[in-house]
C-alpha cells in the first residue's frame, strides 16, 4: 500500500496495556504553568528507565480551566495504577508544589482514585487545611508564596502505551522534516502524548541485549550504519536514516486517530516507508495494524 | 408525580410535623399519609386537620401556605426533595443527611442544626442558629450546604464541624461561634465577635469587618480554593463580582483563646 511514493508496510504497532493519568496544572500565568508541566514531564520518555512515560496534551484557557486561571494538561503512564499513583505523588510534590503560584488537579472524570493530595499534604506538617466542595476534597498546604491547592484523589484509568510509527528516509533531513510534520500534527489531538524530545526518538529499541543486565537494546535491524554488518536488515538500499514516533494514549481508539494523521502527514518525498515496531506480536496486547488504519472510514488521505 | 401538602387551617400554636420528609410519607398513600400524627402544641392530631394532601409521593414534596408555625420540617431527611411555597419555623432540616430543601420565603431559628449531608437553599431571610450544634452538643453541622440568599441572625454555624454555610447578605453577631472546622461564607457584613472560640474552619467575608483582639493578622495574597467556591456560588445563582475571584483577602488566624488553627479571610480588594 502506498501514498504518493512512500510505501506504508503491512505489520503492525505492538501496543501495551498501561494506566493513564491526567493531571490539570494551572498557575497565575501561561509562562508558569508551563514552567511546572515542562518540569513534571521531564526524564519521563520511557517507563525502562524513568518509571513513567509523560507529556504535556494540551494548554488550558482560563475561562475553560478548574480556578479559571491559566493551565496545561499533563498526561503520565505507567505499568500498573499503583506504581502510577506513586509516580504523581512523587513528580507533582517535587515538580508542581514546587513551582510559584500553581495548583493542581485531577482531570479524569472517571476511573480509579489514588490518594495524591492526601499524601502530599504531610508536607504541610499540620498546618494543612482541607475543603471539601460539591463532593471533591482539596488540601491546602502552606507554602512560602501562600498556598498549593491540590486535590485529595487523582483517577487513573486504563490506557494505551507504545503505539508507534517508524518513518524510513532517504537520509537524515528528510526524515526529520517528515518525523517533524507527523508530531506537529498528532499535537492537535487530545487524550494522546509523545513522551519522547520533541515526539521523536532515534534510539528505537528491542527487547533484550547481548549484555545480561540489559533488558532492551538498540533495534540493530533499523540502524543504517549496521546494514553492511548483520544479516536480516529492515532496511533497504537507499534507506539512510530512521525516526520513530511513540504514542501513548488514554485509549486505543486516541492511539489508533494518532497513528493514522501521523502516517498521512509523514508521507513525504524522501520517505521511502512508514513501518511500526512489535516483538512478534507475543507481548503487547495490541495490535495496530497499519493496513487497517488506512483502510478505516477515518481515513481521509490519497492512497 | 410530587405530592401537594396544602396549609388549610393556620394553628394557634406552633406545630411539630417531623413527619413531613420523604423518608416518612415514601411508599404510603394519601389516606396513610393524611393520618401521620403531628403534635399541635402537646396534642397528638393527624396530619389532615392542617393540611390537604393530593398528587402522588414519589420523593418530592411541595408544601404551600404560610409555615411559620410549622416546625421541624425535613428533620432526618436523607433523600428526595422538599420544596417550601412560603416561610418555614424553626428547626427545619434538623439533623438531615440527604436530599434538598428549598424554601422559597424567609426561615426561622434552627436552621439545618446538626445538619449532616444534603443542601437547603433560603431564598429569603433566616433566623438565629443556621447550620449550628443544639445547646450542650460539641459538635454542631457535620456536612452538607446550607445557602441563604438574604440575611442570617446570630451565632450562625455554632460548634459547626464540616460543610458550607452561605450567606448571601448580612450575619449577626458571633458568626461561626466556637467552629470547629468547615467553610462559612458572607457576602454581605458580619456582626461583631466573629469566629470567637473557633478551633479550626474557614469565615470568608466579602467586607471587612472588626475582629476580636485574639486574631493575629497573617498576610495579604490570593486564596486559590476561594476560586472554587465562588464559582460554585455563582453557579447556583448567587451574585458574585467577577473581580472577587482574583482579588486579595486579609488571613486572619485565631482564636487564640483555642487552637488557633482557624482562619478569617476578609476582603482586601478596595
Amino acid at each position: 500500500m502506498k501514498i504518493k511514493s512512500t510505501e506504508v508496510v503491512d505489520t503492525f504497532a505492538e501496543a501495551f496495556r498501561m494506566f493513564g493519568s491526567r493531571i490539570i496544572i494551572t498557575a497565575e500565568t501561561k509562562e508558569w504553568a508551563m514552567a511546572a508541566a515542562q518540569s513534571i514531564t521531564g526524564f519521563a520518555t520511557s517507563v525502562i528507565g524513568c518509571k513513567c512515560e509523560a507529556g504535556i496534551e494540551k494548554l488550558i484557557n482560563a475561562d475553560e480551566s478548574p480556578d479559571l486561571r491559566p493551565g496545561v494538561s499533563v498526561l503520565i503512564f505507567a505499568m500498573d495504577a499503583e506504581s502510577l499513583g506513586k509516580r504523581l505523588m512523587e513528580r507533582i510534590g517535587q515538580c508542581v508544589m514546587t513551582c510559584p503560584t500553581t495548583a493542581c488537579y485531577n482531570g479524569l472524570d472517571e476511573g480509579t482514585p489514588v490518594i495524591v493530595g492526601g499524601q502530599l499534604r504531610y508536607f504541610g506538617d499540620g498546618y494543612q487545611i482541607s475543603k471539601v466542595l460539591g463532593g471533591n476534597k482539596h488540601w491546602r498546604i502552606p507554602v512560602m508564596d501562600g498556598e498549593f491547592l491540590i486535590d485529595d484523589k487523582f483517577n487513573v484509568q486504563e490506557a494505551v502505551g507504545g503505539g508507534n510509527l517508524l518513518i524510513l528516509g532517504k537520509n537524515q533531513k528528510a526524515t526529520l522534516r517528515a518525523a517533524s510534520a507527523a508530531t506537529k500534527a498528532i499535537r492537535d489531538l487530545t487524550d494522546i502524548i509523545l513522551p519522547f524530545p520533541n515526539g521523536v526518538v532515534r534510539s528505537g529499541s528491542k527487547v533484550g541485549s547481548r549484555y545480561k543486565s540489559l533488558i532492551a537494546s538498540t533495534n540493530h535491524l533499523y540502524c543504517p550504519t549496521l546494514r553492511g554488518a548483520i544479516e536480516h536488515s529492515e532496511l533497504d538500499d537507499g534507506i539512510n536514516s530512521v525516526l520513530e514516533i511513540v504514542i501513548d494514549g488514554l485509549t486505543l481508539e486516541s492511539v489508533e486517530t494518532a497513528m493514522r494523521v501521523g502516517i498521512s502527514a509523514a508521507a513525504k518525498p524522501g520517505i521511502k516507508k512508514i513501518s511500526a515496531g512489535n516483538y512478534g506480536g507475543g507481548l503487547g496486547q495490541y495490535h495496530i495494524h497499519l493496513h487497517q488504519l488506512l483502510a478505516s472510514k477515518d481515513w481521509s488521505g490519497e492512497i | 408525580m410530587t405530592l401537594k401538602l396544602n396549609l388549610h387551617t393556620q394553628p394557634d400554636v406552633p406545630l411539630e410535623a417531623d413527619c413531613i420528609c420523604p423518608d416518612r410519607m415514601q411508599s404510603l398513600s394519601n389516606s396513610e399519609i393524611e393520618e401521620l400524627i403531628i403534635f399541635h402544641g402537646n396534642r397528638q392530631v393527624p396530619l389532615k386537620d392542617f393540611f390537604e394532601c393530593t398528587g402522588e409521593s414519589d420523593g418530592e414534596i411541595v408544601i404551600n401556605g404560610d409555615l411559620s408555625k410549622i416546625k421541624h420540617i425535613g428533620s432526618v431527611m436523607s433523600f428526595g426533595k422538599i420544596t417550601i411555597n412560603g416561610d418555614v419555623g424553626v428547626h427545619t432540616g434538623a439533623a438531615m443527611s440527604g436530599g434538598e430543601i428549598i424554601i422559597e420565603g424567609d426561615a426561622s431559628d434552627w436552621l439545618g442544626p446538626e445538619m449532616l449531608g444534603g443542601r437547603i437553599t433560603v431564598k429569603g431571610n433566616a433566623g438565629h442558629m443556621v447550620g449550628s450544634g443544639y445547646r450542650g452538643s460539641t459538635i454542631g453541622m457535620q456536612g452538607g450546604e446550607i445557602i441563604v440568599h438574604g440575611n442570617v441572625k446570630n451565632e450562625t454555624g455554632h460548634v459547626m464541624r464540616r460543610g458550607l454555610i452561605v450567606v448571601g447578605g448580612n450575619t449577626g453577631d458571633f458568626t461561626g461561634v466556637n467552629m470547629v472546622a468547615g467553610t462559612i461564607i458572607v457576602l454581605g457584613e458580619m456582626g461583631i465577635r466573629t469566629g470567637a472560640g473557633m478551633k479550626r474552619g474557614s469565615i470568608i467575608c466579602q467586607t471587612k469587618s472588626e475582629l476580636l483582639p485574639t486574631f493575629t493578622k497573617s498576610c495579604v495574597y490570593q486564596p486559590s480554593f476561594l476560586r472554587h467556591y465562588f464559582r460554585y456560588l455563582k453557579s447556583i445563582g448567587l451574585a458574585i463580582d467577577d473581580a472577587l475571584m482574583n482579588s486579595p483577602f486579609e488571613r486572619w488566624c485565631g482564636d487564640s483563646i483555642e487552637l488557633n488553627r482557624g482562619e478569617i479571610l476578609l476582603y482586601a480588594g478596595k
